[in-house]
């Protein structure tokens, strides 16, 4: 292996060594927000014609699991590295900004799909669901895990104790998620916060990821893919440049 | 070419928030050639700047001016070159919690490109008493053992050029020795080996040259030996009853009832033997000695002398 591919390999068994913690936890979370949810409001709410709300919400979750758990990878490894002190070992070794920026952003992605993949396989007994057009949940699944990923290692090389982490993730990355419309469609809401709505990157990786579902959604996919893309190349090229640059972790 | 080479290199450190402009100098205009096969020695008392010399050769800090390379590759423009031919033994005992010793230094070669590496991980294990540990957990070493793993993380990839920044700080004598011998067998090998150090009795023993850092400027660079055949020759070591009068105090070397003056010569010997009995202070026990490189280092950071040819 070489540097990139050991860094990689290295993030992933670091995951995988608490996967308690990092896959099993997650997966029952979403498990119980559709057990709850779906219960109270599977007769109550019609999302899309001919979709009942439970399967509505299988993609959703699955989506939101993909996101939150990619960026926690990420930005949990690089500040835990930073207070341990270990970090210290990276940065002696002939590795490149980009070397850093795949390794901590692919473990993230790989995190990100295995508890989606996981919480997809739990909640799909509970919905009659099908993939109308597979290639866009891979699409969405991939870049979506990735640009969170990219601001988990933004976030991480940022903050400089768990508190200020624990700020990212509490104000701004769970409200961005849970406003993005997984537990609802958008177009149930009153036209202003419609408006504010679409302002939310989220809401795009939640309603592509769903198009690839249903092969309905409340904005077109490629549209979809587009700000997604652009937020991605965004969030890299910073990410890339904080650690080119040594951002907080070279004096 | 130098194995470590530093020209003309400042470091500044912008002052806390606040203070708008103002920094502090913890390097001022350092050059300094270590060639290859030295076992060179860095001494300073705290805050002199040792480390963070270190920290700009391993590229972990950037020098605010000047030029730092490791065997001819700069160590900013050419990192990468730079970093595969350093071997850096960081002061801070750090460890990941995640994996065993065999699988730290597995990861470790990884990052610097080395596959197969088990043969040499194993012989580094071996030389440095962590056989039997090579599946422990990093968090059920002892402090000394975490030391060790720290020494072998930074030679997984058999780098030319070795850094040990303070390692034997907090050390018990078995390991040091250890650890000492295995140095010296590197450095007998060809390796070039820069270390800092609080125990100068090491660094008398280890290298053959020695710089000395005082405020973030090299105050002494020299040869061991010219450094203590410079120095004054004798050291009179009293005991005595109470304390130093303070025109006699700045001059002496106090450990508790213990005072050592530096000597050139009988006479000074005699006036010191002089001044004490003036004082009123009732001398114990007597002892004449040759100087050490502590006196010398005392010496050097009291201003009393400064580098260049050796004599002051």
């Amino acid at each position: 292996m070489n540097g990139w591919q050991t860094l990689l390999y290295k993030e992933v068994l670091r995951f995988w060594k608490v996967s308690f913690q990092t896959i099993a936890a997650p997966v029952l979370t979403a498990v119980l927000y559709l057990l709850i949810f779906g219960h109270v409001l599977e007769n109550r709410v019609k999302v899309y014609d001919s979709i009942s709300y439970t399967a509505f919400l299988v993609p959703g979750l699955v989506m939101m699991s993909v996101l939150q758990n990619a960026f926690a990878n990420s930005s949990s490894s690089l500040i835990q590295s930073k207070i341990m002190g270990n970090l210290v070992f990276l940065l002696l070794a002939p590795l490149s900004h980009w070397a850093w920026y795949f390794a901590y952003v692919g473990s993230s992605v790989l995190r990100g799909l295995v508890v989606g993949g996981g919480v997809f396989l739990v909640t799909v007994w509970f919905a009659d669901l099908s993939a109308e057009a597979p290639l866009w949940i891979v699409v969405f699944g991939v870049l979506g895990a990735a640009l969170l990923g990219s601001l988990g290692l933004i976030a991480g090389l940022w903050a400089e104790k768990f508190d200020q982490l624990a700020a990212f993730q509490n104000f701004l990355i769970m409200p961005m998620t849970f406003l993005s419309g997984v537990f609802y469609s958008i177009h149930s809401l009153p036209a202003f916060w419609q408006g504010v709505s679409h302002l939310n990157p989220f809401f795009y990786m939640i309603d592509g990821f769903r198009y690839g579902f249903f092969g309905v959604s409340d904005v077109s996919p490629w549209l979809s893919l587009m700000i997604v893309g652009l937020a991605l190349l965004a969030a890299a090229g910073v990410a890339l440049n904080l650690l080119r640059t040594g951002y907080k972790i070279r004096s | 070419m130098p194995a470590i080479s530093f020209q003309s290199v400042s470091k500044d450190y912008p002052l806390a928030r606040g203070a708008k402009g103002a920094s502090f100098r913890a390097l001022d205009n350092v050059s300094l050639d270590i060639e290859e096969g030295e076992f060179f020695g860095l001494l300073g008392p705290n805050g002199a700047g040792k480390t963070t010399m270190i920290s700009i050769l391993a590229g972990l800090s950037r020098a605010s001016s000047g030029r730092v390379s490791v065997l001819g590759s700069d160590v900013q423009a050419d990192y990468a070159a730079a970093r595969l031919k350093l071997g850096v033994v960081p002061q801070e005992l750090v460890f990941d919690p995640f994996f065993n010793v065999r699988e730290a230094l597995r990861i470790q070669s990884g990052y610097f490109g080395v596959r197969n590496n088990d043969a040499w991980i194993d012989e580094l294990l071996e030389s440095l008493g962590l056989a039997d540990k090579a599946h422990a957990n990093m968090r059920q070493l002892s402090g000394g053992m975490k030391r060790r793993v720290l020494v072998a993380q930074a030679l997984v990839h058999k780098p030319p050029v070795i850094v040990l920044d303070e390692p034997t700080a907090g050390v018990d004598v078995e390991l040091r020795q250890t650890l000492w011998k295995f140095i010296a067998g590197l450095n007998k090998q060809g390796h070039t080996v820069l270390l800092t150090t609080h125990y100068l009795e090491e660094a008398e023993a280890l290298c053959g040259r020695i710089a000395m850092l005082k405020a973030g400027r090299v105050v002494a660079l020299e040869r061991t030996s010219d450094l203590l055949k410079a120095a004054s020759s004798h050291v009179l070591r009293l005991k005595i009853d109470g304390e130093l009068p303070a025109d006699l105090a700045p001059l002496a070397r106090v450990t508790g009832r213990i005072v050592q003056f530096a000597a050139h010569d009988v006479r000074e010997i005699e006036g010191y033997l002089a001044a004490v009995r003036e004082a009123g202070l009732v001398v114990e026990d007597v002892e004449i000695t040759k100087a050490d490189l502590e006196d010398v280092f005392i010496e050097v950071m009291g201003g009393r002398r400064t580098s260049g040819g050796g004599e002051s």
